[in-house]
């Protein structure tokens, strides 16, 4: 809640007008039962018919201002909400963007997506409702306590004695209630959590025969559910008849107590009247509040979670401002090590090979060897824990990341691609590329003729996540857009899995003359794929086991046989 | 298709105010079958609606008995004041009138209590058998149904249809009826005490009906301009970060963050309106009360000098007026809330009449199973376009099918029918002789262990995970199977060893350890049929090893099926099924492809020769 406060913070003239606002508007709902008690005392009781006139008039107007304020509230309050909303959500949003790759795995993908959209609008609407409702009660209990003390400050005792008890009355709820709402929010996820399992597991699920096991664990949850939901609405149940009560005794005892005044002479009947309206505005406008902690649970939950991302300690990166072009198209590593936050051991250790332009570099090893790893120090997604990254033969560190990443064209082992056109999509490696480049690129990437048999050609729309399209047609856009920046390095992290043989072969051809001055790098798993590389740097568990070409390699090192022999079997070792 | 998953993004139930209208199709049909969830609580709903009508009906009654106290009041005071010898307040009448008010309030408390808290429980219940059938029934959808209907459609449905249900029953259904006697009450007490006066205060109420539907209508008309560009930011932040890796490496946040400002914008300007709209409603509304309240002040008072009226009735009307314009506000909106109800619960609906997968009948009791598979001229397409034509393959027990082509072939279309996750379009399918589709479904999925690139574990244990593959197995089993899947070794290195939860989307561990979890699974449960495949790209290389010896102690003595990658499956296999865009195109041993010299020595040749 404190971070919600700092963003409604930045809004504090609007909110301070919204405060004003509010209190002239509880004045003109509390001085309508004085001036109808003033018809009462002055008007009825002497049967003078043009004062009732004079001041009915009165009332209307006072009236009318009160429904005015009301319009200016709804209009400054709406806007400072979302407002709020906007700031918050375009401040996630920014801050997440600059997260590096560590950062996004620490939260998650998926969790970061609901603290952008869903808990940023949970927020947005408690905040309508803070400013809606909950303001108005102070201002409602302060000014209708000031009246009723300005009309008859014994009396006023009455509500003074009243109060704890409806003090003590929403603490004991809020108190019992909160933690349920939160039980509610926290099973209702787990609810969701298992179902949305049973969604994407539904094909693991039937092969393995296990729809009761299942069932019986959406049954629990559901149980779970259901029984904290009744918990709370039983609470709730309680609340509402308890406040009304508490308000109606309060109300009787001012009849009494105010009849007893009237007696003696020091009440008026009108005064006693007003009064009763100034208990009754109060107190609903108490409860109204006290509404807020059906929202507030919900929010706070939110805001936490917001919180954490906003919160979340960001490396700031040193950047220098050299171009990076002193020697085009090489990668260079110097006794690199790599260390992930709080990990005891290295992931890579003492890494140091240099790719040259024009050649094939290529990185084999097993699972946990570092090979990812490796590659993400390249753009600087990772920072290295020691030793040097040289891009272009300039140390990444003596440059901007945008300098050296727009010397870098990435194909990442998931072809992620954007929804928009299919050239959207291409230029999304090169903003300016000519429609000539783009062509270009396609054909290289052996694209083309998919792309030219889609409906639209190259105006086709992509659907989000590229839904639309197979996975060879993805990985192949998501190479065209790599090379449509014809950049002076290119990494290809195992990019060709979804491409079949023949494209495969192909592609690899048409890719030799357009990287000739450039270095590249290419993670695989097949050897079959990188046995004519130039350089194969063979990695294990963040170590280089051995540089060399596969001749070499096959001749001296163990590691590589090994994958060697996994891969052809015996036979076709030879 | 993902357009409906952002609507789970959006605020849960309706707070009962405000609504973004939604027509259902069959309002009548779902409206019934509704009722029919209700059915079973039938005793406690005439309970609640007795509750909320006589809890109504005594809050209505207090505010004339205290009308009546002060004017007890008034007149003793008003004769004193006239100086009338032994004029007094009737003191003894007071005390009287103040009791039965309390007791009139405690009872009305009461009811309203009684109300609430039975229908917290009819509210729930309901909703929990909704949500249990939605359960059983996803269980029983073939799978076509998950082709056609994205994860967050459904999702949706699960939650906030439902939810949406949950609030009308816990809040809505019950104000309805308190509204209507209200509203009724109300009127009934203002024509005893004044029919002038009532004439007065119900004017307003088409006043504020006239006053309040148009702005409804406008307020809806923002709000579902509001969803439409939540849904736009929602599904760019869901771009943006899936893909954050690319943005980054093409440095494209910079546009990214102007884009996203640019629709942040619009989705702020859109939801200040619908928000303002809809703020205004209440005080306007207020304001139309406060117009009667201050006319009945008025002619009140002229007609208690006129002696037509009592003072205490002033009073009385003015608390009735009051009362009046929330109940009202909340029938104006009745429509709304049931229509978006009752089409909340047409999805729901909707859902649970989608066609299930037929039942066996008379199913062929499971028996010990050789591995004899047939695929008997076997034409199947998964829409109109058929993809396989009089397929047949035979696989005889022990042997090993091998099945090869690019991605997008239609690899796991065999898998699908195999365990008939589809249904043919002709031809059959048999296991030792018995068609598939006279067995239970559960009996032959048991029959075949996966290990499919698609590694699905849940939220649990890594040894719950393992033992999805056999019920009651014992430790000592899942560590066995552990070992053999060569699992067992990054197991042990974890934290917290077989006892380490996996997140809610395992995480915490990479795709390969993943991969040899799933394994471990298949070898846990042991079945006598196996599916595998060998897809490289999340396990790779000295890994692999292992986990070829691991699918090679699989496959042994079981009739296997492999999507395979490496050549030393291929050229072991028994038979190799050759599949371009869907289809088998070829069939036979490596040897015999090869003389065929078509697609299959094509690709043999393109992957393999250079290091032959």
């Amino acid at each position: 809640m404190r971070k919600l406060m700092s963003y409604l913070s930045s809004y504090k003239f609007l909110i301070i007008l919204i405060f004003f606002l509010i209190f002239i508007q509880s004045l003109s709902q509390l001085y309508l039962p004085t001036l109808m008690g003033d018809i009462v005392d002055n008007g009825v009781v002497t049967g003078d018919i043009p004062y009732i006139w004079k001041i009915g008039l009165l009332m209307l107007v006072v009236a009318a201002v009160g429904v005015i304020m009301s319009v200016i509230i709804s209009h400054y309050a709406s806007t400072v909400a979302m407002s709020v909303g906007r700031d918050m959500r375009e401040d996630v949003f920014t801050h997440v963007s600059k997260f590096s790759l560590q950062e996004f795995d620490m939260i998650g993908t998926a969790s970061l997506i609901t603290r952008t959209t869903n808990d940023v609008t949970q927020i947005q609407q408690a905040t309508i409702m803070m400013l809606r409702m909950f303001l108005m009660a102070p201002f409602m209990l302060i000014g209708g306590l000031i009246m009723a003390l300005s009309k008859d400050a014994k009396l006023s005792l009455v509500i003074l004695f009243a109060i704890p008890f409806i003090v003590l009355a929403i603490a004991f709820i809020l108190k019992k209630g909160y933690p349920l709402f939160q039980g509610v929010q926290k099973r209702l996820d787990r609810l969701n959590m298992v179902f949305r399992e049973n969604l994407t597991g539904i094909r693991v699920i039937r092969a393995f025969a296990k729809r009761d096991v299942e069932q019986k664990r959406l049954k629990v949850a559901n149980t779970e559910l259901t029984e904290i939901s009744i918990k709370v609405n039983r609470l709730m149940a309680f609340t509402m008849p308890l406040m009304m009560f508490l308000m109606n005794a309060t109300i009787v005892l001012i009849i009494w107590f105010g009849g007893l005044r009237i007696d003696s002479g020091n009440m008026q009947i009108g005064d006693l009247m007003a009064f009763i309206q100034y208990v009754m505005l109060t107190m609903m406008a108490l409860m109204m509040a006290s509404m807020m902690f059906v929202i507030l649970p919900r929010a706070t939950v939110s805001a936490h979670r917001i919180q954490e991302v906003l919160e979340m300690d960001r490396n700031i990166v040193t950047e220098g401002d050299m171009s990076a072009d002193r020697e085009k198209g090489t990668v260079e590593f110097k006794e690199v090590t790599f260390y992930y936050p709080g990990a005891d051991e290295p992931a890579l250790e003492d890494i140091t090979f240099k790719a040259e332009a024009g050649n094939v570099t290529a990185i084999i090893g097993g699972t946990g060897a570092g090979k990812t790893t490796l590659i993400n120090l390249i753009p600087r997604f990772f920072e290295a824990t020691s030793g040097e990254v040289l891009i272009n033969g300039v140390k990444n560190n003596d440059t901007k990341l945008t300098e050296i990443r727009s010397k870098i064209g990435l194909v990442p082992q998931k072809a992620l691609l954007f929804s928009g056109s299919v050239l959207e999509n291409i230029r999304f490696g090169k903003e300016d590329a000519t429609e000539d480049e783009v062509k270009h690129a396609a054909k290289i990437a052996q694209a083309e003729d998919f792309i030219e048999q889609l409906p639209n050609g190259y105006g086709s729309e992509i659907e989000q996540g590229g839904a639309n399209l197979s996975g060879g047609q993805k990985q192949r856009l998501s190479i065209a857009r790599a090379l449509v920046r014809k950049p002076d390095i290119y990494i290809f992290d195992d990019s060709f899995s979804a491409l079949d043989y023949k494209t495969d072969k192909k592609l690899r051809q048409a890719l030799k003359e357009e990287t000739e001055e450039s270095a590249v790098i290419v993670v695989a798993q097949r050897v079959s794929t990188i046995m004519d590389a130039d350089k194969i740097i063979v990695l294990e568990k963040g170590k280089i086991a051995g540089i060399g070409t596969h001749e070499a390699l096959l001749k001296e090192n163990k590691v590589y046989q090994e994958i060697v022999k996994s891969q052809f079997g015996e036979e076709e070792n030879v | 298709m993902t357009k409906e998953k952002h609507s789970s993004s959006g605020p849960r139930g309706h707070g009962g105010m405000l609504v973004a209208g939604e027509k259902p199709k069959n309002f009548k049909k779902t409206f019934r079958r509704l009722l029919a969830y209700l059915k079973p609580h039938k005793n406690s709903l005439l309970l609640v609606f007795g509750a909320a009508i006589l809890g109504t009906v005594f809050s209505v009654i207090g505010p004339k008995v205290m009308g009546d106290t002060i004017t007890v009041l008034f007149e003793g005071a008003y004769a004193k004041f006239q100086g009338i010898p032994g004029a007094a307040i009737d003191f003894p009448k007071i005390v009287q009138l103040l009791l039965l008010l309390a007791g009139l309030y405690i009872v009305a408390s009461l009811f309203q209590f009684i109300q609430q808290y039975i229908m917290a429980s009819v509210a729930q219940k309901t909703v929990y058998y909704l949500r249990e059938d939605v359960f059983i029934k996803i269980n029983d959808l073939p799978l076509s149904y998950f082709d056609r209907k994205s994860h967050g459609d459904i999702l949706s449905r699960v939650t906030n249809d439902i939810d949406t249900i949950a609030t009308t029953l816990q809040q809505s259904l019950t104000s309805f009826i308190t509204s209507f006697v209200t509203i009724v009450g109300i009127i009934i007490m203002m024509l005893w005490i004044s029919p002038l006066l009532t004439i007065i205060a119900v004017l307003s109420i088409p006043l504020s009906l006239y006053v309040i539907r148009p702005l409804l209508k406008r307020s809806q008309k923002h709000f579902g301009v509001q969803q439409r560009s939540l849904g736009e930011l929602n599904g760019h932040i869901e771009e943006m970060y899936t893909a954050h890796e690319v943005v980054k490496a093409f440095s494209q946040e910079e546009k990214s963050v102007q884009q996203f400002k640019k629709v942040n914008e619009e989705l702020y300007d859109s939801g200040r309106r619908a928000q303002f709209i809809s703020g205004i409603i209440m005080p306007l509304m207020s304001f139309i009360s406060n117009i009667s309240y201050v006319l009945i002040s008025i002619v009140g008072g002229i007609l208690v000098i006129k002696r037509t009226i009592l003072i205490g009735d002033i009073q009385a009307f003015i608390t009735y007026t009051r009362q009046f314009s929330q109940p009202i506000s909340q029938t104006a909106n009745i429509a709304n809330i049931i229509q978006s109800t009752i089409a909340a619960a047409e999805r729901v609906f909707e859902l649970l009449d989608e066609n299930e997968e037929e039942p066996v009948h008379n199913a062929i009791q499971n028996r010990k199973t050789n591995g004899d598979v047939r695929f008997e001229h076997v034409d199947f397409g998964y829409g109109e376009e058929r993809l396989m034509t009089d397929l047949n393959i035979h696989a005889s027990p022990g042997q090993t099918v091998a099945i090869v082509g690019p991605t997008g072939a239609g690899k796991t279309t065999l898998v699908n029918l195999l365990m008939r996750f589809y249904e043919l379009d002709g031809g059959r399918i048999t296991i030792d002789g018995i068609d598939i589709t006279k067995m239970n479904r559960d009996d032959l999925r048991m029959k075949f262990g996966m290990v499919l690139q698609d590694t699905w574990l849940f939220k649990g244990t890594i040894k719950e995970n393992i033992a999805y593959g056999k019920e009651h197995a014992t430790d000592e089993e899942i560590y066995a199977a552990a070992k053999a899947a060569h699992a067992h070794h990054f197991i042990k290195r974890l934290p917290e060893g077989y006892d380490t939860i996996l997140n809610e989307e395992a995480t915490n561990i990479s795709q390969g350890q993943k991969q040899l979890l799933t394994i471990a699974r298949a070898m846990l449960a042991n079945s006598p049929i196996m599916i595998l495949d060998e897809a490289t790209s999340s396990v790779d290389t000295r890994t692999e090893i292992f986990i070829q010896e691991a699918m090679e102690n699989l496959m042994k003595g079981r009739t296997s099926f492999v999507i395979a990658h490496r050549l030393s499956t291929i050229l072991g296999a028994d038979v190799i099924l050759v599949m371009d865009k869907g289809a088998v195109i070829e069939q036979g041993t490596h040897q015999q492809l090869l003389e065929l010299n078509g697609f299959y020595a094509d690709l043999y040749r393109s992957q393999f020769t250079e290091s032959a």
